[in-house]
Formats: C-alpha cells, sequence, structure tokens
C-alpha cells in the first residue's frame, strides 16, 4: 500500500490521473458558457445597444477551479484513501489468529474482535483458510476453516476472566505444516509464552499486536493496623497515574451500592502503588467487592469473603457475679463495645473453644483448669487471640506470680497497686503517647481517661517489647505476647469502670477493634480448605460483573487452595466459595500476584493495536466531488444567468442544504438529545395510555381511536386528564413510562421476543396494567376455541401473569368509578378474566366485599372489542355502530363506564378496596 | 375525396367551436361585471326606458302625452324616453406574433389578452345598442349574433408578420376606434393611422397591453434575444447590463404613443396581462364614453 503521511491508498495508480488536471484546466477555460436563446418581443428595443463590458469569452477562475477540485476529489476518492491504515498482512497460506482471550483484554475486546474480523474477512477475500484460536480455552486440535465459517462463530467468542495458562499444552497442539500466526496479546506474560512464540515462529511470520493501553489490576484487600489496604499494579502506562478504587456492598435496604472511594496514584515509573481505606466496621462488613471503577475487567475487580467479615468474639467473665448490678458486670462495657461490630459468643470456655472464635476475652478470669489450657494454648497457636483484663480476682490470685503462665505476657507482681484513692497519695495516672510498633499507635488519647488501681508486671527482659501502651510514669498498661500464629493480650486493669475510667472512653472501644480487627489471616491456608467441598456462589465474567453460579459444580479444597494461589482456572472460574462456615473468595488477582510484560522472542514483530481505527475516506471525497458538482451545476446556472427568482432562493436552499449534509454529524452531537428522549417526554408529561402496536394498521388506528375517546371521557368525567394516546413498539419502546397497555391480539399475532417479555414482566411487576383484547366477544365465550384466543395462550405463555379467575361480583374493579356489573364493549357476551383472589379471602362480618388482593390486577382479559366501542373520530363522534338504537347507546355508556373504572383502578390502586374500612376508621376516631 | 375535406372543415370547425365559447364566456362574464358595477342599471336602453316627464310642449304630438301621468295633475305630460343614436365602434386587436408572448408558464399571451378586451367590450357596446365591427374585416353591425362573428374573427386572426400595424379600413367616419396591440413595431405606421382617423373624425382609445417581463425585462447573463417570428436577433453577454437602457426605451416609446394620441384626440392607457383584465376594460369603457 502506498502510504502518504496518516493516509494510504489502495489504488495508488489512480493517482496518475492527476496528471490530467492541468490539461483539463486549460480545456475548461477555452469553452465559455453556453447562451441562452430566448425570445422576446421587446428584442426591437434593444437592437443597437451595446455591451459595456468587453468580457473574455472565458469561464471564470472560480468556476474552473470548482470543476478542477470535483475532479481531483473524485480521482483521490477512486484511488480508495484509508485514514490511519492498518497493516495488512501479505502473505498465503493459512492464518491462525492467536488471541488470549483473558481477563487483561476484556478492556478492549470490541476492538480486538473487530481487529480479528477483519483479519478472519481479509483473508477469507485472498482465499485463505483461518483459525481462531483463545488461549484461555482448554487446548484442542487447530483447524483451519474457510473465514465465512469463522466470522460467524468470531461474534459469540468472549472473553474467559482468568488468564491464559497452558501455552505450552497450545504449542503442542499446533498442526504440521506452514501457516502465519496474528496475535493479538494482551501484554501480560503467561508462563509458557515465549515456548509457545517459539512453536509458531517455526510455522511461519509471527506478529504480534499489543494494545498500547495500561493493563491495571486490584490485589485482594488486606489489613494493616485496622484499615484496609488495597494494592494496584499496572503493566505499560509509565509516569503518574492517578485510579480510584470503589468499594461496593449492598447499603441497609440491601441495594448494591458504592459504599467508599479512596484515590490512588502511580508515583513516577511504580507499577505498584498501594492505599489505605478506613472504613467504618458497620462499612467494611458489608463490602462485597472492591473495584476500580470504570474499568470493566476482572482484574480491576476484588472480591472479598470472610476475612473482612464480622468476628466472633467470645466474652467469659468470672463467674458468680450475677447477683451484682449490671453496671459493674466486669463484662458490660466489652458487650457494649463489641455488639455492633462483631458476634458474640456465650458459654463456658470449653464449649466457646469449640466454635472457633477469632477472640476469646477474658475479664477478670485469674485460673483456667489444665485441659482448657491446653485447648487455648492451641487455639492460640492456630492464630486465635486472648484478650484478657485484670481485676480483683487476679489480682488476688497467685497466678503468673513466680514463672510466667503460658496465657498471661507477663509476670504479675502481688497485690497492684493503687494511685490517687482515698487512702494513698498522688494522682490518678493518665496514658502515655502510644509508642511506635504499638498496635494502638495512633490513636488519640482523650485527656479524661485516669488509672487509679492497676496489676503490676514484674520488671523482665521482655517486658519493654511487650509493652503496647503504657501509663505516663512508665508502667505497663497493657502487654501483649505472641504465641505461634496467635497472641495474648493482657490489659492491667479492669473491663469495667472499677479501676480506671478507660472503658468509659471512645479510646476503649477503638483499642479493642485495633485489636479485633488483625486477628484473621487474609489467605486461607491450604489446610483450612481440605477437607471440604467449596461450591461457588456466584463467579465473575471477564468484564468484572458476578454473576449467579448456578450449574458449576463445587471444588475439593485442595484444589481451590491451588487456584487460590496459581490463579483461576477454566475449572475454578474466580468467585465467591463457599464451604461449611466461611466463604472464600478466588480472585484473578492475588496478593502475590505480580504483572510482568510479556517478552518476545527474536523474529515476532510486535505491533500495538491502533488506537484509531481505519477509516475508509473513500466515501466523503465521492460524496464532496458530488457535492461540488451540484455546486458547479449552480455555479454554471449563475454565470448563465439562469438563477433569477425562485431559482436563486431554491439554489441558496440546496447550498445551506449541502452544507449541512456536508457537516459532520459528529459535530451535532454534543447537544442533540439522546434517540428515545422525545418518545420519552411525550409518554411521561402526561398520563398516556397506550395501546400495543399489532402491525395491522386497521387494528392500530381503532386502538388509537378507542384510546382517545376514552381519553376524552376520563376528561370529561374524572380527574384523570391523558394526554393522546400513543402507540407502543413492544420490541424498541421502553413501556416503564406508562400505567396501561391495551393490547388488541390478532390471530397472527407475532409472539414476542424474549427482550421484550422482559420489559413486559417487568411492566408487569411494576404495577403496569394490561387489557387483553381478543375481540372475538361475538363468536365465542372466551377459551381456546377462538384463533385470537390461542395466539393470547401464546403470547401470554412467556408472561409472568398470576392465577387468573372470572371477575368475582366484588371485585374492585365493579366499583372504582361507576359501580358496573358487566363489562360490554362492542360484544357483551365475553367474560372478563382478572387476578384471582387469595385463597383465604373472606367476607367479614358487616363489610360488603371480601377483603381482597392488595393491589392491581396486572392483566385484565376479555373478547369485547372495547377499543372499537370508546372509538371515536377527531370531532368526537363514534366510529363504529354498537348494537341496536338507545339499547346500543346504553350498551357504549356502559362500556365507557367499564374503561373509566378500568383506568381508575389502574391508577389509584385498591383505593376504592380500602373506603369500606372507612366506617371503622371513623369510628375508633370517635367521631 | 369530399370525405376527407368534410372531415378536416369538420375538425377545423370543431376547434373553432371549442376555442369560440370559452373566449365568449369569459368575455361575457368580464362584461358583465362592468355592468353590475358603478353603471348598473342606470344606463337606459334605446329609447325604450323611460327617461323623464316633462310638460308638454306646443307640436308634441297628442299620442306622446302619457295620460296616466296627466291625469294626476292639471297640465299635460309627456313621457321622454331616453333617445341615443347607436355609434359604430372599430376594433382592432394586433395579429402580428408578437402578441402571442407569454413571460412566464400560466400567463396568458398579449393576444389572449388583447382579444378577451376587446371581445368584452364588444359585449358591453352590443349591449348598449351600438355596432360593433373588426378593422380591416367585418363592418360594423349591432346585434348579438354580431358577438359570434366577431369571436370568430378574432380566433381566426393571425398574421405572418412579427409586428402589426393598425388598419384603417372598415372604419365608420365618425365613429369610434379602439386599438389593443403591443406597438413594438413601426411607430410611424401608427401615428399614419391615427393621422387618417383623426381626419375621418374618428376617435377612439390605444391600450398598449405588455406582458411583464417586457416591463422589467429580468434577463441576466449571456443570452441571444429573438423575436416571436425569429427575424430579428441580438446577441448579448451581460444581459442585465442592458436593462437600464431597454427600460428608457420602452419609456420613450410609451411617452411618444401618449403624445400622438394625445395629439388626435385618442385616449392611451397602457396594460400588462399581469394585472387583471377588469380594471383595463373599465378603463377602456370609460374612455369610450367620455369620447360620447
Amino acid at each position: 500500500m502506498f502510504t502518504l503521511g496518516p493516509i494510504g491508498f489502495l489504488n495508488p495508480m489512480l493517482l496518475a490521473a492527476l496528471i490530467a488536471l492541468p490539461i483539463l484546466w486549460l480545456l475548461l477555460r477555452a469553452v465559455p458558457p453556453a447562451p441562452i436563446r430566448r425570445r422576446f418581443p421587446g428584442v426591437a428595443l434593444l437592437l443597437g445597444l451595446k455591451d459595456e463590458a468587453a468580457e473574455a469569452d472565458k469561464t471564470p477562475w472560480w468556476l474552473l477551479l470548482l470543476r478542477i477540485l470535483a475532479v481531483a476529489a473524485a480521482i483521490i476518492g477512486f484511488a480508495g484513501p484509508v485514514l490511519h491504515p492498518e497493516e495488512r498482512q501479505a502473505g498465503s497460506g493459512p492464518l491462525l489468529v492467536v488471541l488470549d482471550g483473558g481477563w487483561a483484554e476484556a478492556r478492549d475486546w470490541a476492538r480486538r474482535m473487530n481487529r480479528a474480523e477483519a483479519l478472519v474477512e481479509e483473508a477469507g477475500g485472498a482465499g485463505r483458510t483461518v483459525s481462531v484460536i483463545r488461549l484461555t480455552d482448554r487446548p484442542s486440535e487447530v483447524v483451519f476453516q474457510s473465514a465465512e465459517a469463522w466470522s460467524g462463530r468470531l461474534i459469540g467468542m468472549e472473553p474467559a476472566a482468568w488468564a491464559p495458562s497452558d501455552l505450552e499444552a497450545w504449542a503442542a497442539a499446533l498442526p504440521e505444516g506452514d501457516f502465519d500466526t496474528l496475535w493479538l496479546a494482551d501484554g501480560l506474560a503467561h508462563p509458557g509464552r515465549e515456548a509457545l512464540a517459539q512453536a509458531l515462529r517455526a510455522r511461519g511470520a509471527v506478529t504480534v499486536v499489543e494494545s498500547p493501553r495500561p493493563v491495571l489490576a486490584l490485589h485482594p484487600a488486606g489489613f494493616r493496623d485496622g484499615k484496609v489496604v488495597l494494592a494496584i499494579s499496572r503493566i505499560g502506562g509509565e509516569g503518574g497515574m492517578a485510579v480510584e478504587i470503589a468499594a461496593r456492598g449492598p447499603d441497609p435496604a440491601g441495594i448494591d451500592r458504592e459504599l467508599a472511594r479512596v484515590p490512588v496514584s502511580f508515583e513516577g515509573a511504580a507499577t505498584r502503588a498501594e492505599v489505605e481505606m478506613d472504613l467504618p466496621p458497620e462499612l467494611r462488613n458489608r463490602v462485597t467487592r472492591f473495584e476500580i471503577p470504570g474499568l470493566r475487567s476482572a482484574g480491576a475487580v476484588s472480591l472479598t469473603d470472610d476475612s473482612l467479615k464480622r468476628r466472633k468474639v467470645a466474652i467469659l467473665g468470672s463467674g458468680g457475679d450475677d447477683e451484682g448490678l449490671q453496671l459493674l458486670s466486669p463484662t458490660h462495657y466489652l458487650r457494649q463495645a463489641l455488639t455492633p461490630v462483631a458476634d458474640l459468643v456465650e458459654g463456658a470456655l470449653s464449649e466457646v473453644l469449640v466454635a472457633k472464635p477469632d477472640v476469646i476475652i477474658l475479664a477478670d478470669v485469674a485460673r483456667i483448669s489444665g485441659g482448657d489450657q491446653a485447648a487455648m494454648l492451641e487455639w492460640l497457636e492456630a492464630g486465635g487471640l486472648l484478650l484478657r483484663f485484670a481485676g480483683p480476682r487476679m489480682a488476688a490470685s497467685d497466678v503468673s506470680r513466680f514463672e510466667e503462665d503460658p496465657l498471661l505476657p507477663v509476670r504479675l507482681r502481688e497485690g497492684g497497686r493503687t494511685v490517687g484513692g482515698a487512702m494513698s497519695w498522688g494522682e490518678p495516672k493518665a496514658l502515655a503517647p502510644f509508642p511506635e510498633g504499638s498496635p494502638f499507635f495512633g490513636l488519640a488519647l482523650p485527656d479524661d481517661v485516669a488509672v487509679k488501681e492497676q496489676v503490676l508486671a514484674q520488671p523482665d527482659p521482655s517486658l519493654a517489647e511487650r509493652t503496647i501502651a503504657a501509663l505516663d510514669d512508665g508502667t505497663p498498661l497493657v502487654t501483649r505476647k505472641v504465641l505461634g500464629q496467635g497472641q495474648v493480650v493482657l490489659v492491667h486493669v479492669t473491663a469495667n469502670a472499677e479501676w480506671s475510667s478507660l472503658p468509659l472512653s471512645g479510646l476503649f472501644v477503638q483499642m479493642l477493634e485495633r485489636l479485633a480487627v488483625s486477628t484473621r489471616p487474609a489467605m486461607p491456608e491450604a489446610s483450612d480448605l481440605a477437607g471440604q467441598i467449596w461450591v461457588p456462589e456466584e463467579v465473575l465474567d471477564a468484564w468484572g460483573a458476578a454473576r449467579n453460579a448456578g450449574e458449576i459444580a463445587g471444588v475439593e479444597g485442595t484444589v481451590l487452595a491451588q487456584a487460590l494461589k496459581a490463579g483461576p482456572n477454566p475449572d475454578q472460574p474466580p468467585g465467591l466459595y463457599a464451604g461449611l462456615d466461611r466463604r472464600v473468595a478466588l480472585n484473578v488477582i492475588g496478593a502475590e500476584t505480580e504483572l510482568k510484560p510479556a517478552v518476545w522472542p527474536a523474529g515476532v514483530s510486535v505491533t500495538a493495536l491502533e488506537e484509531a481505527a481505519e477509516q475508509s475516506l473513500k466515501g466523503p471525497l465521492l460524496g464532496g466531488a458530488l457535492g461540488l458538482l451540484l455546486l458547479d451545476i449552480l455555479a454554471a446556472l449563475f454565470v448563465a444567468g439562469r438563477l433569477s427568482g425562485w431559482r436563486r432562493g431554491a439554489a441558496a436552499l440546496a447550498l445551506a442544504g449541502l452544507a449541512l449534509g456536508a457537516a459532520p454529524e459528529r459535530a451535532l452531537a454534543q447537544d442533540e438529545p439522546l434517540p428515545g428522549d422525545d418518545f420519552a417526554i411525550e409518554a411521561t408529561s402526561a398520563v398516556v395510555l397506550a395501546h400495543v402496536l399489532t402491525g395491522d394498521d386497521a387494528l392500530d388506528e381503532m386502538a388509537e381511536a378507542g384510546l382517545r375517546g376514552l381519553g376524552d371521557r376520563l376528561w370529561q368525567r374524572t380527574s384523570i386528564e391523558p394526554a393522546e394516546p400513543m402507540g407502543v413498539d413492544l420490541e424498541a419502546d421502553e413501556l416503564g413510562f406508562f400505567p396501561f397497555l391495551y393490547w388488541p391480539v390478532t390471530a397472527e399475532a407475532p409472539t414476542p421476543s424474549a427482550a421484550a417479555y422482559d420489559k413486559l414482566n417487568q411492566f408487569l411487576r411494576t404495577g403496569g396494567m394490561i387489557l387483553f383484547d381478543t375481540r372475538d366477544g361475538d363468536v365465542a365465550g372466551f377459551g381456546g376455541a377462538t384463533p385470537e384466543g390461542e395466539a393470547l395462550q401464546r403470547i401470554a405463555l412467556g408472561l409472568d401473569i398470576p392465577a387468573l379467575e372470572q371477575i368475582p361480583q366484588d371485585h374492585v374493579l365493579t366499583r372504582t368509578f361507576y359501580l358496573l356489573q358487566e363489562f360490554p364493549g362492542r360484544w357483551q357476551e365475553g367474560a372478563l378474566w382478572v387476578e384471582a383472589a387469595p385463597a383465604d379471602a373472606a367476607l367479614e362480618e358487616g363489610m360488603p366485599f371480601r377483603n381482597l388482593n392488595d393491589g392491581v390486577t396486572p392483566v385484565v382479559i376479555g373478547g369485547n372489542d372495547w377499543a372499537s366501542a370508546w372509538a371515536t373520530d377527531a370531532a368526537g363522534v363514534p366510529m363504529l355502530p354498537v348494537g341496536r338504537g338507545f339499547t346500543g347507546e346504553r350498551q357504549r355508556e356502559i362500556a365507557y363506564r367499564f374503561g373509566i373504572n378500568l383506568i381508575m383502578h389502574v391508577l389509584t390502586g385498591n383505593y376504592k378496596s380500602d373506603q369500606v374500612h372507612v366506617p371503622a376508621l371513623l369510628e375508633r376516631l370517635g367521631q | 375525396m369530399s370525405e376527407t375535406l368534410s372531415q378536416g372543415l369538420r375538425a377545423r370547425a370543431e376547434a373553432l367551436g371549442q376555442a369560440l365559447p370559452p373566449l365568449l364566456a369569459q368575455a361575457e362574464m368580464l362584461a358583465h361585471t362592468v355592468m353590475l358595477g358603478e353603471h348598473g342599471r342606470r344606463r337606459a336602453g334605446l329609447g325604450d326606458e323611460f327617461w323623464q316627464y316633462r310638460p308638454a310642449h306646443q307640436g308634441d304630438a297628442a299620442r306622446l302625452i302619457d295620460w296616466r301621468r296627466s291625469a294626476r295633475s292639471d297640465a299635460h305630460f309627456v313621457r321622454e324616453r331616453e333617445w341615443q343614436a347607436a355609434q359604430s365602434v372599430t376594433l382592432w386587436v394586433d395579429p402580428a406574433k408578437s402578441m402571442g408572448f407569454s413571460g412566464a408558464k400560466g400567463r396568458a399571451s398579449k393576444a389572449d389578452r388583447a382579444q378577451l378586451l376587446a371581445l368584452a367590450m364588444a359585449v358591453l357596446l352590443l349591449r348598449g345598442g351600438e355596432r360593433v365591427g373588426l378593422a380591416g374585416g367585418l363592418p360594423p353591425r349591432a346585434g348579438r349574433t354580431q358577438l359570434v362573428r366577431l369571436a370568430a374573427e378574432l380566433a381566426g386572426s393571425a398574421e405572418a408578420g412579427d409586428y402589426g400595424a393598425p388598419q384603417v379600413e372598415g372604419m365608420v367616419s365618425h365613429g369610434r376606434a379602439v386599438f389593443l396591440s403591443d406597438f413594438m413595431g413601426d411607430l410611424a405606421a401608427v401615428e399614419a393611422v391615427l393621422a387618417k382617423a383623426s381626419d375621418r373624425g374618428v376617435l377612439g382609445a390605444a391600450v398598449m397591453v405588455l406582458d411583464p417581463a417586457e416591463e422589467e425585462f429580468p434577463f441576466d447573463g449571456r443570452t441571444i434575444f429573438e423575436s416571436m417570428g425569429g427575424a430579428l436577433r441580438y446577441e448579448t453577454r451581460k444581459a442585465g447590463d442592458l436593462r437600464e437602457r431597454y427600460l428608457a426605451r420602452l419609456a420613450e416609446r410609451k411617452d411618444r404613443l401618449q403624445s400622438l394620441t394625445r395629439a388626435v384626440g385618442w385616449h392611451f392607457s397602457t396594460h400588462h396581462t399581469g394585472q387583471p383584465a377588469q380594471m383595463a376594460l373599465l378603463w377602456l369603457y370609460r374612455a369610450l364614453e367620455a369620447g360620447r
């Protein structure tokens, strides 16, 4: 292809014709415009007059320029200019198109597919056979087929939510024989990529196309100092870059929405950025996923599992204290502080340990029996957190006096101390600022926290490192000891306000939070998972959207543990897996996943996926040439003086039209309302009765006329003032704007599409009503007998319609506006079907009506051809006769009344039904 | 042989018969508007209508006395009827090709308008009892049948020449004459005819029938102008530049005609085919009435 800057030409030879332009110029220049011959009697008066200007008989230069431009545009247009031309794959033989097809490609999947389709189409044009493989699939035989066979299949291809992994197997599955390869890659290194590239290179030329856009990946959330830590990795994209991370979850009403959002930015060339998200526990417990907003990729989504959920906390007080006042109970403040943020477990220590709590709090419990101690030690080793509070019992006992108790972090001195009391010197002690390295570091100290009594730690070599909070005189207040994966924390005061005011302060809650939150390891161990079947609850697709896992089978724990380590694969898609007592999130990106850019072996040419798509300029140029030629016609007319009077106006109009047509459409797009806005505004500016367009023009007109007639009656008699009725195309139009749909059913009515059924069911669920009219009340009672009835059954099959019954005498439809017992339209024999009353509806004493179902019947079905009875022309004159004479007019009136009742029912619901309670309400008010 | 002859005759006659009634009907209608208009029923008929009662003089024949009126008073009254001598009016409608011009689609040609005016005038005059004829053909006669003859003669008159000149033949001395033409030809011929008419004591009116295109000259660009017969040719590169000078010449021609007609006591007016014919008819009627 011959390229000129960003423009390439498909047939550059044609450009040679441009040489002919100067010759054309000379030719055109010599030929003046032809004169007009006119018959004109006044010529007698003209004889003898001379032309004033001695103008040469030549075409004006601007007209020449116009024509030359037109010809030049046509020549260039036919030469096939293309903006941003794609490199064409020259060559012959089979072409293999390789798609990585992983999560990293989801972001610009459409562009990749366009590219792949173009390649396949082009190869088909050149008579080459094609094969398209997706590396995220399991390796299978590569079969080269004609391009037509592939083009249909390409449309259905979707990226997978995991990364390609089995590339070596793919390399082994490659067929023998030479073929060229085009590899649409995601730019990430995958194991075996190089080997596959080598294998492909051995078969023929390999071209790799990579997107220049950076790939972002969100790591699972972790905890640090009680805060959620989020990390993002990136590949590609140098320099600073700011993105946001959003936490999503159900709000208190259960609706999924964004709960928090933090900005995070990459510094310089860094490929990893971290951010802390400080979430209140209530919110944090609700987070179901973190995501990078606006980035549709499974890699930009990190599902959360139980590691973010509420702790299970067991609180044990010293026994036999139940007779004391509640405010003096050593566990009262703990319960108060922990109830909102944790699940509390009660019971004896041996029972509690079975429940495997995350935290056990012992308030003033001195001794633990031997068996319990062993179980607790085991639990601590496995990662439990034991939080102990001192108290009179502990001070009085000699636990940990001479040698360190395994369940206490320090040795204790006898008796403890009292400061600032009635019998002692000195002031109550305040807290010293928390040292760095303490889990409490950074918490603000309130000034009103004072300690009056405490137990004292024996000075030991290890005391200093075990102290995580101290009083301002240096006495340890909180000490901690690590035991295996767990830890023991001792607070040297009571958990109630007896010894200090600490439990009364907000600091107490914060300290508990910091301690309790940092308990569970974010990454479950393989041993935790083994021995269970983990059933996926929801799985992610490549675009990061979660959907119900449905039929996907559960996996063995060890397999899941392996997937957690290595990343998801076709058998274990990313998602949320539920076991017996916890749920584990399998994310595309693990905590340790490292993004590495792809490395390609020598001999593989790498090009970027063009940002600007190839754009053919042939159309605009030829269009421009045509426009110029049209202009030339006008100009020639003008020069020849034939452009006068109305012709001038028409010419100006044509010029304006030409200018408008030539203006690029996107220039208008800014303020253009969205398509469908007009429809929405028209449908929502007033109450609009709508009818379903059946495709039968006469029927649609009749339905519209019927609704117009009914609307007029409504306007005259009620406070409902409907606008002009509208026809609704079930497939194309939004139904949510209408309260009521009239649906005349014809025998040959098409069955709506699945999308239309979705809309209809949504419409019915959200309070809309459909009046089905089979219009066969003259020939049949309602039933399957008539063709229309059968069509209705066929249509209603896909609708979410409740059980129906013939309208009972006390249905609210009989009294929403008029009192009615029959519902005629043009016919009056047909029965009317509405939603069945609940089975337990009973007639109450003294009530004229049963207390029927709450709400509006979603469908009313009948065959009385109401629209024909309602139909009026523009002047308000009925269009079709109903019955005979006065009786017929009476029937029409009743038909209108039925229509009014129906619309009233739609708009006011069971209001009239509730009216029966008015006497009772008045009586209760004492009126 | 005779069959073909009669067939040709018949076809022509039918064509004529088809053309005539519309023109006649149009003319009658036009004339009718005048009658209903300003003049109304006040116009007395030829000696038939009552004019006034006057006291009887000596010499009045006894049969002239209106006894019914006289019986209501002592004096005798004579019932006078309006007496009016019939005039001979000669119409000349330019039959030349230049009259066939029409500047726009849907606009009647000048000839059409001129014939319509002439015929409508004839209807009015014949209804008033005058005698109407055509210059150079039909001698003036009274009666409705003359109308049919006039119509036939007008429809059949077409001349080969590009521009026409008025004729004096058939003009009755001391009669009236009406010239309907575009007066685009040689003015000397017009002058000569007017002089002859004035010699015979003929008074009348000349109406210059022009197409609006001839008044405006809405042409531009390179153009070859040809007369209707093609005898005259004129080529220009910029017709628009000629407009001023053309209009000046036209105005000069009108002035000259005005002065020529005024010199012999005639009336002159210009009528455009773009205007309704009624105005011209009204003016023409007044012009003839004034001379009476």
